[in-house]
């Protein structure tokens, strides 16, 4: 019998696990196909450099359908709902998907409607580095910035790459220091959580680096309007933080057709996903991956890579009427961008918060310390991504779960 | 971790709170109790629409494991974000899940 699964989303989680999913069976075995409503492959953790004229947006995007292998039916169209009691996916066109497995893998979506007044100030006055659009507006605005007050505003958790404004931050230092001005520019990174990052011993440490590089730090603060005309951000709280040029993460939510699919998703539009198997809790057969998901660590490409693995090994099991491995620990690792050619280095799981120490062992790269070797690891990644990530190889050395032996567990407070 | 006795008309109970002060044990919290728990929280009296969240986060922890976050709140308990923060001035995910005995929402990460 052949199997039929379809992968909504040809992003990084719908690429990596068509690819690994066409390894695993024969073409007679499985039919997959991936629906994605356009051909733009973005290589995310690029957009931070756009705006600093460091990388542009033809550098980082690539055809999605390209990114798949031979056997693989691409499919151009948005997804109008999926039907999970019918076992179909309804496409806009009005075609219609019957699937023995679904994956979803479709992200997330910026809604900057969701706060007041930011729609008006959108690339006047707001602007954000989460789409190539906008990465290279604000580069323009960046370029003709020559003094005042940038503020950094992420309006609510959770977002894609949670360490992203924060090395906007530092990235707008290293920039402003080399034009000279630095001194005429004042940043601020202004966050709804009560520090800078999420995990304690990681928000110590780069809140230290905000407080090194001259970076105010506004905690606490719920953005509930954007005053386009007076250039203020307003707290739901009445708080108020003035602007001159602002750089703002909006709210995230999950695709819009996962809202429109009874039973799919929750109130935000993610997936409810169990964090160890990756079923999703909407359906035995259907499975979610990467930022389409609730699971409780971050959305970044690095989760979606540690769990590709565990996912297709899931829906073999599940194809096989097998029971599923709970195989996914939560593994996330990410290069920090700190400016000045350096870069550092955090990794964690459900249960390890980013503790200092090496990666992937006591003789690798620094974790929770600058470096030129991250840097240069952060800008290997690109090739990595395209050549190894997607095609669904592993890479050497860096398993699904989270590696302990470098890592300092025990340390003063 | 601390210990705190919380008074309700039924009596006196203690309760161990974590260091940011959500009910360590959720299951020995009570509805006599959000009085006492919303005026530490500032909140005083307790109205119609503070009931109507509380019980809500109540609801939603004991379907879902956790409560939810603001934006989610927003969206599913009848009341708007807005209207939220003016019930609960100071974060309304965390200060009504203080006074509703559940675990910090696992929103961020």
């Amino acid at each position: 019998m052949t199997h039929r699964i379809v992968i909504l989303g040809g992003g990084t989680g719908g690429t990596l696990t068509a690819n690994r999913l066409r390894k695993v069976y024969d073409r007679a075995d499985a039919e997959i196909t991936v629906v994605d409503q356009d051909d733009r492959h973005v290589y995310q953790p690029g957009l931070l450099f756009v705006p600093f004229g460091l990388t542009h947006n033809e550098d980082i995007i690539r055809s999605r359908s390209r990114q798949l292998h031979d056997g693989i039916t691409s499919r151009q169209c948005p997804i109008d709902h999926v039907d999970l009691a019918a076992n179909e996916v309804h496409l806009t066109d009005t075609s219609v998907l019957p699937y023995d497995v679904l994956v979803v893998a479709t992200g997330t979506r910026l809604a900057p409607e969701e706060t007041d007044g930011l729609l008006e100030a959108w690339n006047h006055t707001a602007f954000t580095f989460y789409t190539p659009e906008g990465a290279a507006a604000l580069e323009q605005a960046i370029t003709a910035f020559d003094g005042g007050r940038i503020v950094i505003n992420v309006v609510d958790m959770p977002i894609k790459c949670p360490v992203a404004p924060l090395e906007f931050c530092f990235m707008a230092d290293w920039h402003f220091q080399e034009r000279g001005i630095r001194d005429r520019v004042q940043l601020t990174f202004v966050t709804p959580l009560d520090g800078a990052f999420t995990k304690p011993v990681a928000a110590a440490q780069l809140g230290g680096m905000l407080e090194e590089k001259g970076v105010e730090l506004v905690t606490e603060f719920n953005t509930g309007e954007i005053d386009t005309e007076r250039k203020v951000l307003v707290s739901f709280d009445g708080r108020e933080e003035p602007y001159d040029l602002a750089v703002v993460i909006p709210v995230h939510m999950g695709a819009e057709y996962v809202g429109r699919s009874e039973g799919l998703g929750d109130a935000m539009d993610f997936v409810p996903t169990d964090r160890r198997t990756l079923q999703s809790k909407a359906a035995p057969n259907v499975f979610a991956i990467g930022d389409a998901t609730d699971v409780p660590t971050s959305k970044a490409g690095s989760v979606t890579h540690f769990e590709g693995e565990v996912l297709v090994e899931n829906i073999e099991h599940f194809l096989a009427g097998e029971p599923l491995v709970e195989g996914y620990d939560g593994h996330a690792n990410c290069f920090i961008e700190t400016g000045f050619h350096k870069a550092l280095l955090i990794d964690f799981n459900y249960e390890t918060e980013p503790l200092p120490g090496h990666f992937p062992a006591k003789a690798g790269l620094p974790l929770l310390k600058d470096s030129r070797l991250n840097h240069l690891g952060k800008l290997m990644f690109q090739w990595f991504y395209w050549h190894a990530l997607l095609p669904g190889r592993d890479i050497p050395g860096i398993g699904v779960t989270m590696p302990t032996s470098g890592k300092e567990f025990s340390r003063p407070a | 971790m601390a210990t705190t006795t919380v008074t309700t008309p039924a009596g006196a109970t203690s309760v161990e709170l974590t260091d940011d002060g959500f009910f360590v044990d959720p299951s020995i919290w009570t509805e006599e109790m959000v009085p006492e728990l919303a005026a530490r929280e500032g909140i005083d009296p307790v109205t119609d629409g503070h009931w109507q969240v509380i019980r809500f986060m109540r609801k939603e922890y004991l379907e879902k494991g956790t409560g939810p976050s603001v934006r989610a709140l927003g969206k599913t308990s009848g009341v708007n974000v807005k209207e939220l923060y003016q019930l609960f001035p100071k974060g309304p995910a965390k200060i009504a899940a203080r006074i509703a005995g559940i675990p910090k929402p696992k929103g961020c990460v």
